[in-house]
């Protein structure tokens, strides 16, 4: 029997809910090497970001995800590829999460052709199914997940939406405008606030008058979770759909967790905080980390076997940085393709440099 | 058959919300109030609220579940209660409607339609009067209807329905409730107007004036009043604003020489000036005479009747554009 119980230790608070998730869960090898792959894969393919970005390979916005995967891999774990996602600018991960591939998340951030978004998105705008970005406007995919959950509920496919936003989009006013629609319209999303304290370089101190987000839907129920733990995660993330599903109308989660990188490249991420911040949550808080602990402390995988896990994955994205280093550019021709669903000529810089189709 | 361009309108809504279960309606007081303008009047009854959906007065908010709905599957018909109020929403129309497919190399298509009036009415001053035809216009990846006759209505607002890609329609509450006779033709439920072309109202061989919207029916009259003075006109509806149907505008100067571009809104990087952009292009050496643009004055409406019709386009205006283009006193 390799059933293990977790216990939370930092528990649930709940609002306009007569009871949230339990405090504890149980899982069991297979999950948990999963997950310890799964969050392993989301922080290595983040580090080869940085990493080609620092060499020039990378150009523009690149957000990471690093110290926040628990969030991101505990959702997907409590709901299935059915339900919807989409998610602000800090999206690699999530790709990765609905099924895409490192080698089309890295050559799109090599701005290659076999990018998932053929070179013409970027880091902030992948696609993938059921996966609807990627969006670079602070707060505004949150209406826009109310919108997919529209059509969930309009079809009646029984799926829900995650729309995930940061602290500092919980203050944009088109998220109180989706949070009233849904709550009326009974839209089955789950609206996630990945507190990670810092809107760039503004502490949530500084611009949110009240910090509590699980509990600024007003009159939509909502979740505070301990974002660090991945099974806080997903028993949240489960109680959450479960919510929706039956027709109960929108649910807040707000994910405690944090973000140990810069809110962007240009940002070295220090000057708003602390190190000794950084480091105290990285050495007491990591969400790999624990995953880690539980598998060693409950004797279901040796060092040398998580050791062996992570030389894979370290193989698995070296290769996909190689495979996008080396794929070709987009065609010039594209510059002027997908502006409509059938081509049509555009004019180009000079009118003799139009195009045709 | 004379109808309204509301009538038109509600026609259009009425048989693609028939023909398409994934078409629906959404906006401010469509459903149970039948519309600020009366456009939808009917449907609520006919389709219920799932598919005739009130919003509250949050444009922003609306107009990302628009964009929402699109990207998943349905085909929103979001409608702003004037286009100036589709400004608290425009980052949707623009960054989220426009832009999803380009991005997403393909990947995602939002197949809607932003409606509402446009353009300056009367007396309602200057937060509630102006044209947005060449804000959208300049967007890569919408495509931007302007319809005059009852006929551009229909043909047109069904078009933008089953498009793929999303388009605006900018109508004129003066045109509401103007009527006009509609062709056997133009009646049947399939009828569509193609997006991207324009329409030669009245043939003439002399000047070409070009306008779109409620102003199209000043062109047709100045031009009936400069036929009496023996200028031949030819007058030309837009029809769509974006893609601009550069084709039809070279060949009517091919044969006039001549142009007088009209629109109700500010001249500063207008229609007209992109239509003057566009004729030195493709058709300087047929020019006679510098092309004119007339335009609404390069003010905020001012609320004043008398200031105001010195704002808005009158159709003398147009005639003296002529005649001088046209070297007549």
């Amino acid at each position: 029997n390799d059933q293990v119980k977790v216990n939370f230790n930092r528990p649930f608070k709940t609002y306009l809910l007569e009871k949230g998730p339990e405090n504890n869960a149980v899982t069991n090898k297979k999950e948990l090497i999963d997950y310890f792959t799964e969050m392993s894969r989301m922080r290595r393919i983040e580090i080869v970001a940085d990493g080609l970005y620092k060499k020039k390979y990378i150009r523009g916005f690149c957000h990471l995800y690093n110290g926040q995967e628990a969030v991101c891999a505990g959702m997907e774990y409590a709901t299935t590829k059915d339900d919807h996602v989409i998610t602000a600018y800090r999206d690699h991960t999530f790709m990765m999460a609905r099924g895409a591939t490192p080698k089309e998340i890295l050559a799109e951030l090599l701005m290659k052709e076999a990018g998932c978004s053929k070179g013409k998105g970027g880091s902030m705008h992948m696609f993938t199914k059921n996966f609807y970005g990627g969006n670079g406007i602070v707060g505004a995919q949150v209406p826009v997940g109310a919108g997919i959950a529209l059509t969930q509920k309009y079809n009646k496919t029984g799926n829900v939406c995650m729309a995930y936003y940061g602290d500092g989009a919980a203050n944009q006013g088109q998220i109180f405008e989706a949070y009233n629609m849904a709550s009326l319209w009974k839209l089955p999303i789950i609206f996630i606030c990945e507190n990670n304290h810092y809107g760039m370089g503004t502490s949530t101190k500084r611009a949110a008058a009240s910090q509590d987000f699980y509990t600024r839907g007003h009159f939509v129920p909502g979740l505070w979770v301990d974002g660090m733990n991945i099974f806080s995660v997903r028993e949240a993330g489960k109680f959450a759909a479960d919510f929706c599903r039956k027709g109960n109308g929108p649910i807040v989660l707000e994910m405690d967790t944090y973000r140990y990188v810069g809110h962007s490249m240009s940002d070295p991420g220090t000057t708003y905080r602390t190190r000794e911040e950084v480091n105290e949550v990285r050495a007491s808080q990591d969400p790999i980390e624990y995953v880690r602990h539980l598998i060693l402390t409950n004797k279901l995988a040796t060092e040398d076997e998580l050791q062996s896990i992570e030389d894979k994955i370290r193989e698995e994205m070296d290769e996909a940085a190689d495979f996008a280093i080396n794929a070709p550019l987009p065609p010039n021709r594209d510059l002027f393709t997908k502006v409509y669903v059938n081509e049509v000529p555009v004019r180009g810089v000079e009118k003799s440099l139009s195009f045709k189709p | 058959k004379e109808v309204t361009c509301r009538e038109a309108l509600n026609s259009a809504l009425d048989e693609e919300l028939e023909r398409d279960k994934s078409v629906f309606v959404m906006g401010e007081e469509v459903a149970q109030y039948h519309g600020a303008y009366k456009v939808t009047k009917g449907l609520f009854e006919k389709y219920g609220g799932d598919r005739i959906i009130d919003t509250p007065i949050t444009e922003m908010g609306f107009a990302g579940i628009g964009v929402g709905a699109a990207m998943s599957g349905l085909k929103p018909v979001v409608e702003f209660m004037t286009m100036n109020f589709a400004m608290q929403g425009i980052d949707h129309i623009i960054n989220s409607s426009a832009k999803t497919h380009y991005m997403s190399g393909g990947q995602v298509k939002t197949p809607m339609v932003w409606r509402g009036p446009n353009g300056p009415p009367t007396s309602v001053g200057a937060q509630h009067s102006q044209c947005f035809a060449a804000w959208y216009g300049s967007v890569p990846g919408l495509k931007v209807i302007a319809p005059y006759s009852a006929e551009d209505h229909r043909g047109l607002l069904k078009s933008a329905i089953r498009d793929e890609d999303p388009v605006v329609c900018l109508e004129s509450e003066l045109l509401y409730n103007m009527k006009f006779t509609l062709s056997p033709e133009s009646q049947d439920k399939d009828f569509l107007l193609p997006i991207g072309k324009a329409k030669v109202e009245r043939e003439g061989s002399d000047v070409t004036i070009v306008g779109f919207s409620r102003i199209v029916h000043n062109c047709l009259e100045a031009a009936q009043l400069l036929a009496q003075e023996g200028i031949k006109c030819e007058v030309i509806n837009l029809r769509s604003i974006r893609p601009l149907d550069v084709e039809t505008l070279v060949k009517s100067i091919m044969k006039t020489n001549k142009m007088v571009t009209v629109e109700e809104g500010w001249p500063q990087h207008g229609v007209g000036s992109e239509i003057v952009a566009q004729m030195v292009e493709n058709a300087f050496d047929y020019l006679d005479a510098p092309i004119e643009r007339v335009c609404g004055a390069d003010v905020p409406m001012p609320y004043a009747k008398n200031l105001e019709d010195l704002a808005m386009i009158q159709t003398h205006n147009i005639v003296n554009a002529v005649r001088r283009v046209c070297n007549r006193k």
